[in-house]
């Protein structure tokens, strides 16, 4: 899987017009001189023949060296170390935040009351339609600006990361209490909710102690999906709060066409979401034992519907 | 005095049906808004999108800008209105963009034979493990950033899960009856493919294509606001939402409305397609 998308990350370097050795030196309006892109093509290792670029390509890219990127000058795999676990920590802190919001919109939308579930309902459609960059600029208004509770950008203190972190939690929240709901009904139609409530479960219980489990299982397989929307996110949301991370150093090497940094974040974020599917999978059956016996087919993680098209 | 009157049945059945009703029927007056807006904006808005005035710069919402005015006193309401047409028109493209290379994939994988479904597969696949926005800011490296990169960016991306939806609805109309029985009848290839197969996974396409246009749109805006798309001053809800973020502290609407204007997008499209949807009797 890597070493696919890799592969298409170079196939993809290659076809860019124009030449990479102009770009290492500052782009067509630096007016290089001969020698010296005849020098960046040596050091770089551009004057080989493309397949023996590809081989160094994948040959350095499993010793863990990213190359240099062109407009930091420091080894690729530095920034991303520095850079890695904010981004990380943000993504995690996240995704429990938007766990919590779901779980509650799910058992508020699934409550007997019709005005409940068309509320929770509407909640849930507009949360999960909120663009990332507009929620930030409208909890900062509200927030910072107007109310004055919290800082507007992350300022290292604990209070500046609740808008970051929301930011990302609500749309999220919105996807995965939109699937939990819909399992949930189905749940509560099974006969396992008829038999427990005839035991004399109460409605709450019943939700709490037997749906809730049986909703959370695509949530679950969801949460993989939600954390790659959370890691790119992370693009828009550390540019908003001014905060250090992954997403950030991201969007300046795009700016700034930084083709070795843009690939490696790319490639890391690539084998982290793998990491997560896997895991996400393992929770998956253990929350649901009916799974371990199951053959374990190429089913495809779920997407919310509007994200499969997108 | 008047006499307490419980409602009759049919009345609160009639509520009830308003109230389900009621996103549906905001949904498609705003959707006619826009369609408006984006055809013939002077209609809606009479002035220049980008006519300055100095002098009314930051003013705030008030009768004569109901929307107030950005840095430069252009009018916020009107910018809006001529932005529904940029904004939609990449939302669109995008959409089918990756709607079209989704279903070329899709169609290939379904009838190409094996090996085809296998590396059409793998292509996704791997697609897939670039999540969201990766994939935009990958192709926007490559390209450059703009208007048509970022469309292309947003349309690329989407086109995985198009391509694995037609996939299955390929496989799963193949295996039905009607396929053998226009084999039976002696049907080419080409004929089946056109008359078939691509008519039953028209449907869901359809609706599928709809709830996209709405995230594309997220998307697209999304690149402008972090000046990988469309820049301003040219009117376009991402780029107003980018320089809107300058002046947060200070002028909330020019952040607000734009932003509302691309929510209440997607909101129209995601009820319209779920509408869509139920008439298509069940996307699963």
């Amino acid at each position: 899987m890597l070493w696919a998308v890799a592969t298409i990350v170079f196939v993809g370097i290659r076809l860019v017009p124009g030449d990479p050795a102009l770009a290492i030196l500052g782009g067509p309006g630096s007016q290089a001189s001969a020698e010296a892109l005849a020098a960046v093509r040596a050091e770089y290792g551009l004057d080989q023949p493309v397949l023996v670029q590809y081989g160094a390509f994948l040959g350095r890219l499993v010793t863990g060296d990213f190359g240099e990127s062109y407009v930091l000058r420091r080894p690729v795999a530095d920034v991303i170390g520095a850079q890695i676990g904010a981004t990380l920590a943000l993504a995690a802190a996240s995704l429990v935040v938007a766990w919590a919001i779901a779980i509650g919109l799910a058992l508020v939308s699934t409550g007997r009351s019709r005005w409940a579930r068309s509320i929770g309902g509407g909640i849930e459609t507009v949360a999960a339609a909120l663009p990332q960059f507009w929620l930030a600029s409208i909890l900062v208004i509200v927030f910072a600006t107007g109310l004055g509770w919290l800082p507007a950008v992350a300022d290292g203190t604990p209070a500046g990361v609740v808008l970051p972190v929301l930011t990302l939690a609500i749309p999220v929240a919105g996807f995965l209490a939109q699937i939990m709901r819909e399992s949930m009904l189905d749940a509560l139609a099974a006969p396992f909710s008829l038999a427990a409530r005839s035991r004399g479960e109460s409605e709450t219980g019943l939700r709490l102690r037997h749906a809730l489990r049986h909703a959370a299982v695509p949530g679950v397989e969801l949460s993989a999906w939600a954390f790659g929307y959370l890691v790119s996110g992370a693009v828009v949301v550390e540019t908003m709060f001014a905060m250090p991370g992954l997403g950030r150093t991201l969007l300046q090497a795009v700016t700034l066409r930084d083709v070795p940094l843009v690939t490696a974040v790319v490639l890391v974020v690539a084998l982290a979401y793998l990491v997560v599917t896997f895991l996400a999978d393992v929770a998956a059956t253990l929350i649901d034992p009916r799974r371990r016996d199951a053959e374990t087919g190429d089913r495809p993680a779920p997407t919310p519907r509007a994200e499969v098209a997108a | 005095m008047t006499a307490l009157r419980l409602p009759t049945a049919r009345e609160t059945r009639r509520r009830a049906d308003l109230l389900s009703r009621l996103p549906l029927v905001l949904a498609a007056v705003f959707a006619v808004l826009l369609a408006v807006a984006a055809v013939a904006p002077g209609i809606l808005a009479p002035g220049s999108p980008t006519a300055i005035d100095p002098a009314q710069a930051f003013a705030p919402p008030s009768t004569e800008h109901v929307f107030g005015t950005d840095e430069s006193g252009r009018d916020v309401y009107t910018r809006i209105v001529h932005g529904a047409g940029p904004s939609l028109l990449i939302g669109v493209a995008a959409t089918a963009i990756g709607l079209g290379l989704g279903t070329l994939l899709g169609l290939l994988a379904g009838l190409g034979g094996r090996v085809a479904d296998y590396a059409v597969g793998r292509t996704v696949e791997v697609l897939f493990a670039l999540p969201g926005l990766l994939l935009a800011l990958l192709v926007i490296v490559l390209v450059g950033p703009g208007p048509v990169p970022a469309t292309i960016a947003v349309g690329l991306s989407s086109a995985p899960g198009y391509a694995r939806l037609v996939r299955g609805q390929v496989i799963g109309i193949r295996a039905t009856g009607y396929v053998e029985a226009a084999r039976v009848l002696g049907h080419g290839r080409t004929r089946i493919l056109a008359r078939t197969i691509v008519p039953n996974t028209a449907r869901q396409l359809l609706v599928l294509a709809t709830l996209g246009i709405g995230q594309a749109i997220v998307w697209a805006s999304t690149l402008s606001f972090l000046g990988l798309g469309t820049e301003p001053p040219a009117p376009e809800w991402g780029a107003m939402l980018n320089a809107g973020r300058t002046y947060l502290q200070v002028a909330w609407w020019m952040t607000v409305f734009p932003g509302l204007a691309i929510v209440g997008t997607i909101l129209a499209a995601t009820v319209l397609g779920r509408a869509l949807e139920r008439r298509a009797g069940g996307l699963r």
